[in-house]
């Protein structure tokens, strides 16, 4: 019986083979897929007990950090309540729910930076931890800036970025939210009911609404930059002029006669510049929007998915190609027809302006620290692109001094700084219901700008941008000046 | 150095590897004492008292099979205690009860070919056994499988783990008489070897019981065990592989057919075919689906003792069943794909002095007994890694001397003892 002992024993180490095999399958072989497999909780539950690291304002102050839960657990609490609601986000881990830096900052804040290192530490007996983010924001500013927007009426949007660098200095949406509220049961729902103002909605980033004539800007710039017009080059300004067949009014009605092109965007002269827009073309036009950074997401270090990119959009809600024949180039001259843009949309575009005609990548992370206190990594300077000459953009930097000392945008004056601006009233709602979309970019001083800034209110009643959005802008300024 | 001598020295590794898996837990846990070195200590004892009684009892039998069992039982109950310490002290009591039991089958099966005599009894009375937990009012349901018998206040008996042995006792015995007959008076029609009817039929009867254990005891798994048993003793008492064959269709026929048929063995099945569908996961799928994940979440060298996350933040299973079913699941979780092989490495040396103690025997009913016990040993083995590592459906078989489970630690202790039994014949010197 001894030889079909051993043909047994050998079928029997075969079926032990085979268990090895499909053992290697699961733990090595197929182990990375099976790790990130949807139905996989355990990276979830394991991100548990890894204590987060904390997010900070530009001051050090806590925006967000962790504390002990139960069994080991760590839970998230945000210091700051609904203040840094939108650019921090929130981590509800055990619901895989993220936003925000927290979400864009996620492997960094779990210290999962990369799974070399990951083994590394563990090999050396230490507790996974996570990295702390500091950010740019000002949370003096931010303070200023909720408080400004939410006196003016409710939903609305702030944000300031340093256009010699990029930093993101404030970045406030109204409403915002509470992000310690977030994981309570209902309360996600709640916020977002219809009727609940969207909350959620990241205004800075996500919003999409008319320019208006802050858009004129970017036209002014697209003329003097392609050698066409200068400052001084004189357009007939009277009212009404037909544009793609239609009469175009300025505000009131008002003609101006033959003006510069510097008093047409101190007044903010409509015909003006849909003469401009039509006479530079869709490609001119297209391609000094392009160099701002519209008809593609807005980069920040920020989801994907919580940027929108700004230009002009269909009716159901598809960007159109810049050069497409629904383009009505006249009057998206300025800031109106299909033409939407995201507040960080119009912030980059005074930043463009202050910095000499670069515009800068922004960004809210200034640096990342280990738990040690070593700073991993740095968020430098990078040059998103080269919009204009630096002469054009000193040309327009004078243009829109005079906006703010003489002309729609007097209210932002700040005592012994110069401000260069540009107002907007985007007309919003059904015709003759006077609800407007008022609007302030701004950068300063002028001389040497620090900051640049966006405002817009959300569905005013009757307000300008002059009366309405200017002071906030004021305010922000002031606080990130002083 | 004599067979005892060795098994002396075998036991050192055992006691190193309890004293260490011990410490490790104790120091994940962030307060290493004295207790690792005890349970090491009274590990130690236990052992060295077994083996003492073994150098008086059973001179010639084979000295590597006991400290390879104590390996496994120390790993076993190292795991054990690191999933539920309450566990793993019950656990403790049942291995001291285990070699009690072990001392008392050596004592009372001294001539064990007198097993022969009852091999009837023996086998009405493992059927009994099998039948048991679906007796109304003691069965215990387990996952729609009728695998247990409940004593109130006392514990869940598994009837299965003994049946196994009386079954195999039975085969041996059976087998040995008829193996002659089986073989020569074979014919061969349309190319295939087939047995005389008249001896045929007892071997299909033994197939329409395994395949009535199916229908009644709903456990693919146990079913698996006791014919792939059948099948590798009727194959060393004939050589013939065309038995084998015949055997294994008609078992796939059964199991083809309870596959779709049975609702229980239906869900087993669906999901060992598709198990990360998210579908099932929430149900049916959960347990399988976690199980690969602590397998891919333990990769080459694991995460360590006491490092596997066997529950949800919120105290839900993570991992079902992790002290019984799905133990090798935290195996390969904390000492990773390496640790298990090991495991596995054991588990094929057990079998191979087995079959080294029925190559040795002297007659066919040792010799038949022997590769009977190895085998059943091999398939449990197989049947329960098997599952767990998707290679068939999961079911819930425990894995021998590891897993949680007075029954099965008994069983695998009579086991061991018939095997010690056959090899000290076998060995001792004419």
């Amino acid at each position: 019986m001894s030889q079909p002992i051993m043909k047994l024993f050998a079928v029997i180490v075969l079926l032990f083979a085979i268990l090895v095999g499909f053992t290697s399958r699961w733990s090595v072989f197929e182990a990375k897929a099976l790790r990130d497999n949807s139905l996989n909780k355990r990276p979830l539950f394991a991100a548990l007990h890894v204590k987060r690291g904390e997010i900070l304002a530009a001051d050090g102050s806590a925006l967000a950090r962790s504390v002990r839960g139960p069994g080991g657990t760590y839970r998230r609490t945000y210091p700051t309540g609904s203040l840094f609601g939108h650019p921090v986000g929130y981590a509800n881990l055990a619901l895989q729910q993220l936003s925000g830096l927290e979400r864009f900052r996620n492997d960094e804040l779990s210290g999962q930076t990369n799974e070399l290192d990951s083994i590394v530490t563990q090999l050396q007996g230490k507790r996974q931890a996570g990295n702390t983010v500091r950010t740019t924001l000002d949370p003096q500013a931010q303070r200023v800036a909720t408080q400004q927007l939410e006196a003016a009426g409710g939903a609305g949007a702030v944000v300031a970025l340093d256009p010699r660098t990029g930093a993101v200095r404030t970045m406030v949406s109204t409403p915002g939210y509470d992000p310690d509220q977030i994981g309570r049961r209902g309360v996600f729902a709640q916020l977002n009911a219809p009727g609940s103002g969207s909350p959620l909605l990241d205004r800075v980033t996500q919003a999409t609404y008319p320019p208006g004539s802050t858009f004129k800007v970017l036209t002014a710039a697209a003329a003097i930059d392609s050698g066409r017009y200068t400052p001084d080059s004189t357009i007939n300004g009277d009212s009404p002029k037909t544009i793609s067949g239609v009469p175009l009014r300025n505000d009131g009605g008002q003609s101006y006669g033959d003006i510069s092109l510097t008093t047409a965007l101190t007044y903010s002269v409509n015909t003006v510049f849909a003469q401009v827009g039509v006479a530079l073309g869709k490609g001119t036009m297209a391609d000094y929007m392009q160099r701002f950074g519209f008809y593609r997401k807005p980069p920040l270090d920020y989801p994907a998915d919580q940027r929108i990119a700004s230009g002009e959009r269909a009716a159901n809600g598809r960007l159109l190609a810049p050069a497409s024949p629904l383009i009505d180039v006249g009057r998206m001259a300025i800031g109106q027809d299909k033409l939407t843009v995201t507040p960080l949309q119009m912030a980059m575009v005074a930043a463009a302006v202050a910095n000499g005609g670069t515009l800068m990548k922004p960004h809210l992370t200034d640096r990342v620290v280990d738990p040690d206190g070593r700073t991993v990594k740095t968020i430098a300077p990078v040059v998103d692109s080269h919009v204009m000459q630096p002469g054009t953009a000193s040309q327009l930097t004078q243009m829109m001094r005079h906006v703010v000392e003489e002309g729609t945008g007097t209210a932002v004056q700040l005592p012994g700084i110069d401000v260069a601006g540009k107002t907007g009233t985007a007309e919003v709602g059904a015709p003759g219901s006077g609800l407007t979309q008022p609007w302030f970019i701004a950068f300063a001083p002028a001389a040497a700008p620090r900051v640049a800034i966006a405002v817009t209110v959300e569905r005013s009643q009757g307000g300008f941008g002059g009366t309405v959005a200017a002071p906030i802008a004021r305010a922000v300024l002031q606080t990130l000046l002083r | 150095m004599s067979a005892r001598n060795r098994e002396l020295l075998g036991l050192v590794p055992a006691s190193l590897l309890v004293t260490a898996g011990f410490a490790a837990v104790f120091i994940q846990r962030g307060s290493l004492s004295n207790v690792s070195l005890t349970y090491g200590a009274i590990f130690l004892g236990l052992c060295v008292a077994a083996h003492v009684f073994l150098r008086v009892a059973l001179p010639y039998a084979d000295p590597y099979l006991f400290p390879l069992v104590a390996v496994l039982a120390c790993f076993g109950l190292v795991m054990v205690y690191r999933i539920d310490a309450t566990l793993a002290r019950q656990q403790a009591q049942w291995f001291v009860v285990g070699l009690g039991l072990f001392v008392a089958t050596i004592v009372f099966v001294r001539d064990y070919r007198k097993l022969e005599q009852y091999r009837y009894t023996i086998a009405a009375a493992s059927l009994a056994l099998l039948v048991l937990p679906r007796l109304p009012g003691i069965g215990a349901q387990v996952n729609g499988a009728y695998l247990g018998v409940r004593i109130p206040g006392v514990f869940v008996f598994q009837p299965t783990e003994f049946a196994k042995i009386g079954i195999v006792v039975f085969l041996a015995s059976y087998l040995r008489d008829t193996r002659q007959v089986l073989v020569t008076g074979a014919r061969r029609l349309l190319g295939v070897t087939l047995p005389p009817l008249k001896h045929f039929g007892p071997l299909l009867v033994i197939w329409g019981i395994a395949m009535l254990l199916l229908v009644v005891i709903r456990d693919l798994g146990s079913s698996l065990m006791f014919f792939g048993a059948f099948l590798a003793l009727l194959y060393v008492a004939t050589a013939r592989f065309s038995f084998v064959l015949i055997g294994l269709l008609l078992f796939g026929l059964g199991a083809w057919y309870l596959g779709t048929h049975v609702p229980h063995v239906h869900d087993r099945v669906t999901v060992w075919m598709d198990p990360l569908n998210a579908h099932r996961y929430p149900t049916t799928g959960y347990q399988i689906a976690n199980s690969l994940f602590a397998q891919a979440d333990g990769g080459l060298l694991g995460r360590g003792f006491g490092e596997a996350m066997l529950s949800t933040p919120g105290g839900g299973p993570l991992l079902p069943a992790p002290q019984t079913d799905t133990i090798y699941a935290v195996i390969v979780n904390e000492v990773g794909l390496a640790g298990a092989i090991a495991v596995l490495l054991t588990y094929l040396l057990v079998v191979q002095r087995g079959f080294k103690v029925a190559l040795l025997a002297r007659d066919s009913f040792s010799t038949l007994l022997a590769v009977g016990l190895s085998s059943v040993f091999a398939l449990q083995v197989f049947v329960i890694v098997g599952g767990v590592v998707n290679v068939i459906p999961l079911t819930g078989v425990t894995l021998p001397f590891i897993s949680y489970g007075g029954s099965s630690l008994l069983a695998n202790f009579v086991l061991l003892a018939l095997l010690l039994l056959v090899s000290d014949r076998a060995r001792r010197p004419a």
